[in-house]
């Protein structure tokens, strides 16, 4: 099966100013501004994954673990400080454009024009892909349907939608285009029940019918293990685990006697995310 | 679920390249009584500045005064616009969205510009109509035609220094913005908007040169003070056209460049 994208010993770090600490002498208060230190931190450190063709692919961890800069770097919003990335054979760093064709993605915050309607900004995003509104109008009403986002509310101003709609009309917005890979970061943070199930039961389907690669970042370990072929779980920066929710299940059923069936995949990921804590 | 034909690359960025002046149009709608609020400002601003000149008793210096006025209107709104994109899509949300569009930067700057022009001419026509009737500005000696042309070169140039105000936002997220607006007074200070710039230190004369806006003004006044044609201004119009040239390489190649250190420094979204 084909490779959908590559990771090869990735690494990100992000530099922070911090200010030493003055003491109490007045010539030190006023070269204060002298004493910044520059400070390194690895937000993604020497990460390797590949994610077939077709599958959905489930990158879980702690806040600041590293997960949504991984998203950032696959859709070519971060420049990695090592290694590389490729996207259906493509380089991120060199062919970004050829990268940005045949992906989208929907990040936790629903990121739109708040004082325009849902169609509005649709309609930007459709020319941004090369359609006219017109022409990305019945596959968005088709996704709508799916989502049972009431069409009515979509032509008033997007601030005024709940965030459960805001987050469905994103959801509409990354997948109207047919990308071949779809970055799902923490899509269903927010919603409420009903709401998650539409949302992850179209994820499904969209992967079946279209074969749609999905690569989804989330904290909830039901999603995860409803949606996900395959899963890594990340810890500040790092891959800590991989392998099919099974799997991972077994790195800590081994040796006491527990039967996988019995473990959740909340307790899988406590265990690798608290270890050396 | 329905699957939209891919679409050639030349079709897409025509198409993306329309998508900026929809959105500004819709923006416009949406932020209604801001557009008005601006615009009454700009406005009464031209007025009272064109009021000083009516003190002084002298019509020439009222219609003088006045061009330095619109004008100023017009190529701040058209720097403004440009270098404060990044910072009001930053603080809209959609930076990222917009920036990973698949679509060339060109396309996504050039898209931009046009409509800031768009909006700038619009906008402008309507302040001169406003103020030509509340003034009783005479325009019969006026060149337009000449006049026109300076204010489409000239554009070129603005759109140019536009996109290398627009690097700061991307370089520093919070000074950025502030510091387009310390160049857009500079830019005021010395092309003599409302005075001839040897009224400057001498020092700061060399800066009045390399700024468009003196060439604009300039060339400006004569078509419509003078009745100068193209031919009496076409040292203006190479000046602001070589300036043009200079200036959008210079603007875009920059914005990449800046755009590339957000991407490695992680600068271009807020949060996450």
């Amino acid at each position: 099966m084909r490779q959908a994208v590559i990771v090869e010993e990735v690494s990100k770090y992000f530099v922070e100013w911090k200010k030493k600490p003055v003491n109490g002498k007045i010539i030190d208060r006023i070269f204060s501004f002298l004493r910044w230190k520059r400070k390194k931190f690895y937000a993604v450190n020497k990460v390797s994954l590949s994610i077939r063709e077709g599958e959905i692919f489930g990158v879980l961890g702690a806040n600041g673990s590293g997960k949504s800069t991984l998203i950032r770097l696959i859709a070519t919003l971060l420049l990695p400080d090592s290694g590389s990335i490729r996207v259906f054979g493509h380089d991120v760093n060199r062919e970004e454009l050829a990268v940005r064709r045949m992906i989208n993605r929907v990040s936790v915050e629903a990121s739109f024009f708040k004082k325009l309607s849902a169609w509005e900004n649709l309609a930007y995003s459709a020319r941004l892909y090369g359609y006219t509104p017109t022409e990305a109008r019945p596959a968005l009403e088709e996704i709508f349907k799916h989502l049972e986002l009431p069409e009515e509310k979509l032509s008033g101003s997007l601030e005024n939608l709940s965030r459960g709609m805001q987050q469905k009309v994103a959801i509409a917005r990354a997948l109207f285009t047919s990308p071949s890979l779809l970055l799902l970061d923490e899509p269903t943070t927010g919603l409420d029940p009903k709401s998650k199930i539409q949302v992850q039961s179209f994820v499904r389907k969209m992967n079946k019918e279209n074969g749609i690669t999905t690569l989804l970042t989330t904290h909830d370990m039901n999603e995860a293990e409803l949606l996900c072929n395959r899963l890594v779980i990340m810890k500040e920066g790092r891959i800590v685990a991989e392998g099919t929710p099974t799997e991972l299940k077994k790195l800590i059923t081994n040796g006491n006697g527990k039967s996988e069936v019995a473990v959740t995949l909340e307790e899988v990921f406590l265990k690798l995310a608290n270890e050396g804590n | 679920m329905l699957k939209l034909k891919k679409r050639s690359p030349v079709i897409m960025e025509l198409r993306a390249s329309v998508a900026f002046f929809e959105r500004m149009m819709n923006l416009m709608r949406r932020y209604i009584g801001w557009e008005i609020v601006f615009l009454a400002y700009t406005l009464v601003n031209c007025l009272t500045i064109g009021l000083i000149g009516v003190s002084s008793g002298d019509p020439q210096r009222v219609l003088y005064l006045v061009i330095g006025a619109i004008l100023w209107g017009f190529l701040s709104l058209i720097f403004h616009e440009l270098s404060e994109n990044i910072a009001w899509e930053r603080w809209e949300g959609t930076i990222e969205h917009t920036l990973m569009a698949p679509i060339l930067r060109a396309t996504h700057l050039a898209g931009n510009c046009i409509a800031t022009v768009i909006y700038g001419l619009a906008r402008t026509a309507l302040i001169l109509v406003v103020v030509s009737m509340f003034l009783k500005v005479n325009l019969g000696n006026a060149n337009l035609f000449a006049a026109s042309v300076i204010l489409a070169v000239s554009s070129l140039s603005f759109i140019g220094l536009g996109l290398i105000g627009g690097i700061l936002p991307l370089l520093s997220p919070e000074k950025g913005p502030q510091a387009t607006h310390i160049i857009q007074a500079l830019i005021l200070l010395v092309s003599g908007v409302y005075y001839e710039i040897e009224v400057l230190p001498r020092w700061l004369q060399f800066f009045s040169k390399i700024s468009p806006a003196t060439y604009t003004l300039k060339a400006m006044r004569l078509a419509l003070l003078e009745g100068k044609g193209i031919s009496d201004l076409k040292g203006y119009i190479i000046i602001l056209l070589v300036m043009g040239i200079v200036l959008i390489p210079i603007g875009y190649i920059g914005f990449r460049i800046a755009e590339n250190y957000a991407r490695r420094a992680g600068k271009l979204s807020r949060s996450g």
